[in-house]
């Protein structure tokens, strides 16, 4: 992160560590420059339960980092009082690459983001307006919002620009992979190197580039006869939309369990089981999963395994551990 | 009978000279408009939740929440200029509930004789997805119930109520621009309407503050092009059938009358 001084100058600039082994970054961020300052009011906000109804929701009650700010072993999160959501938390990481958000594209801008969460009757049930006036009548609030924004009138434009400039600066690009990929000493062994090649061969036409995602919506052959979640269709009620959901990275997936939209697999042996024997012929199944008659992708258990062993080196411990996006102490 | 017809044709040419509405226009003259927007259901006022109205499917129905964005307001005056009002000051939010809210105070209008207006009911596309910093007033999610955060874009007319057809309430809240990009278009219920005053005039002066009126007869939601029946569809929020009600919508707002008071 580069860091110019400051002496009662304006505010120094922070800079998105895009990795080089990244595409272009997404998030415009001429609108929103991410600054020191907007970073720490975004992360002291980002841990904070005032942005709940009764302040015992934050967003990192969800989105924890030792999971990559996922949800660890909850199929769906709880929220306030305890109410269950009806989708999977996904990982915060290298949002600035991503065009849409949630797991059906509702949300188009990170900005808007928020929004969402708190307002929502099972996870924070809050007003944005309740937010906000309880963030003008806090204690050290209003003199941060001064730090990061120059004045300390508390807006909207402000708390959600101040939580984008947190989110956008926690990026994932430096796991044992990455490290191998930019010929920086790493190793793998041969069954990861194997892994790393069919992931290629079988994976990378949804999972791309060093994203491990083309961000695309698509409709992976679960099994939807019980389930009522329609994913991208409540977004553009476009038929062929039904049942598709955004591709996610595969970028520390092994702390990021259970997986799908709706947390159905627990593991990721049965994520590639379901790749290889139990994809679904739905509708709008991707042609991807479906070669003449057949359905998925064809692994062998060694496949399988060097598959895994492969992911595991996705697992990026410096993201998980790094004390900047960490809860501050108080 | 000569002089008589003489008289007449003189009092003809007084009378159309001498209107206090010709008073010649100084360069750089501005003033004051206000379009007063007046809900009403059918022939009768609309009072919400006490008044019990009837539809065109035979429904009884009370309204508890009506409100609906009116923004991009153009001008049009007698002689075909238009005037466009500054985009920023453009979006109201028009709410049975709040009565100053039904006074669209239009500000630095220049002088001139308006006959026509333009406005859009909803919210345009390209505000839908601008930056937050545009998000401003009427159109801020802190301050407005008429935001979808989910599926993000503003909810452009919200009408509840309760019937005797129905158990529960009715809920309609209709929105949709049309989609954020080309792999996400959606329907779009944004409506543009032009008003014209017929042979009134809105004299816009630094000393003269006109006020239109009109009228907006939520019947017509119901009974309009789809007869909206409340017990077929008691709920009807983003979904194919909400384009039945916008384009109804797009025909409840009517010219009233325009009075054009001196300055206060």
């Amino acid at each position: 992160m580069l860091l110019t001084c400051c002496d009662g100058e304006p505010e120094p600039e922070m800079r998105i560590d895009a990795p080089v082994n990244f595409p272009s970054i997404t998030y415009n961020t001429q609108k929103n420059p991410v600054t020191t300052k907007g970073f720490e009011l975004g992360r002291s906000l980002f841990y904070d339960g005032i942005l709940s109804r009764d302040g015992t929701i934050s967003c990192g009650s969800c989105h924890q980092q030792g999971a990559a700010f996922s949800h660890r072993g909850h199929i769906v999160s709880h929220g306030i009082d305890d109410k269950l959501g009806t989708r999977n938390a996904p990982p915060i990481m290298n949002l600035a690459w991503q065009k849409y958000f949630l797991w059906d594209g509702g949300v188009h801008d990170l900005d808007l983001q928020p929004v969402a969460p708190i307002q929502n009757p099972v996870e924070m049930d809050e007003k944005l307006e309740r937010v906000l006036d309880k963030l003008r009548n806090h204690e050290s609030y209003p003199d941060k919002f001064d730090q990061a924004f120059g004045s300390n009138e508390i807006n909207t434009e402000r708390l959600l620009k101040a939580l984008s400039q947190f989110m956008v600066t926690l990026v994932s690009g430096n796991s044992r992979y990455d490290k191998y990929k930019r010929g920086e000493g790493e190793v793998l062994t041969s069954d990861e190197i194997e892994g790393l090649n069919l992931v290629q061969q079988k994976c990378a036409s949804c999972h791309s580039t060093d994203l491990f995602t083309d961000l695309s919506f698509r409709d992976n052959g679960l099994d939807e006869t019980t389930k009522t979640d329609y994913g991208r269709y409540a977004i553009t009620l476009k038929e062929t939309d039904r049942f598709k959901f955004k591709v996610p990275s595969l970028r520390n997936v092994e702390v990021t369990a259970p997986y799908m939209h709706d947390g159905r697999f627990r593991n990721l042996d049965m994520v590639l089981d379901h790749y290889a024997e139990g994809v679904h012929n739905n509708a709008n199944l991707d042609p991807l999963l479906k070669q003449g008659d057949v359905l998925g992708i064809s692994l062998t258990k060694d496949d399988k395994a060097r598959i895994i062993a492969f992911i595991k080196t996705l697992t990026d411990r410096q993201f998980l551990r790094d004390t900047r996006f960490s809860e501050a102490s108080k | 009978m000569k002089n008589l017809y003489i008289y007449l044709v003189l009092l003809i040419i007084v009378a159309s000279s001498c209107s206090s509405n010709d008073s010649e226009i100084k360069p750089n003259e501005k003033g004051t408009l206000t379009l007063h927007f007046d809900n009403v259901v059918g022939d009768k006022d609309l009072t919400l939740t006490s008044g019990v109205y009837t539809n065109s499917s035979s429904e009884s129905f009370s309204v508890t929440t009506l409100k609906y964005f009116i923004s991009n307001i153009k001008l049009k005056t007698t002689d075909n200029k238009e005037f466009v009002v500054p985009q920023d000051s453009s979006y109201f939010l028009v709410d049975e509930s709040v009565e100053e809210s039904q006074d669209l105070l239009l500000k630095d209008i220049p002088a001139a004789d308006y006959n026509e207006v333009t406005f859009t009911i909803g919210v345009d596309s390209a505000r839908s997805v601008s930056d937050v910093s545009k998000r401003k007033g009427v159109l801020d999610p802190a301050e407005t119930d008429m935001y979808w955060s989910w599926n993000s874009g503003y909810i452009f007319f919200k009408m509840e109520g309760t019937s005797t057809a129905i158990d529960d309430s009715f809920y309609y809240h209709i929105g949709g621009y049309g989609g954020y990009s080309s792999d996400a278009k959606t329907f779009n219920n944004i409506k543009t309407i032009s008003i014209h005053f017929g042979g009134d005039k809105a004299t816009v002066r630094s000393t003269i503050e006109p006020e239109a009126h009109f009228y907006v007869d939520v019947l017509k939601v119901f009974n309009g092009e789809t007869t909206l029946s409340i017990k077929d569809h008691p709920m009807v929020m983003f979904s194919d059938y909400s384009v039945n009600i916008a384009t109804n919508y797009a025909s409840i707002i009517e010219y009233g009358h325009v009075h054009n008071d001196p300055k206060k």
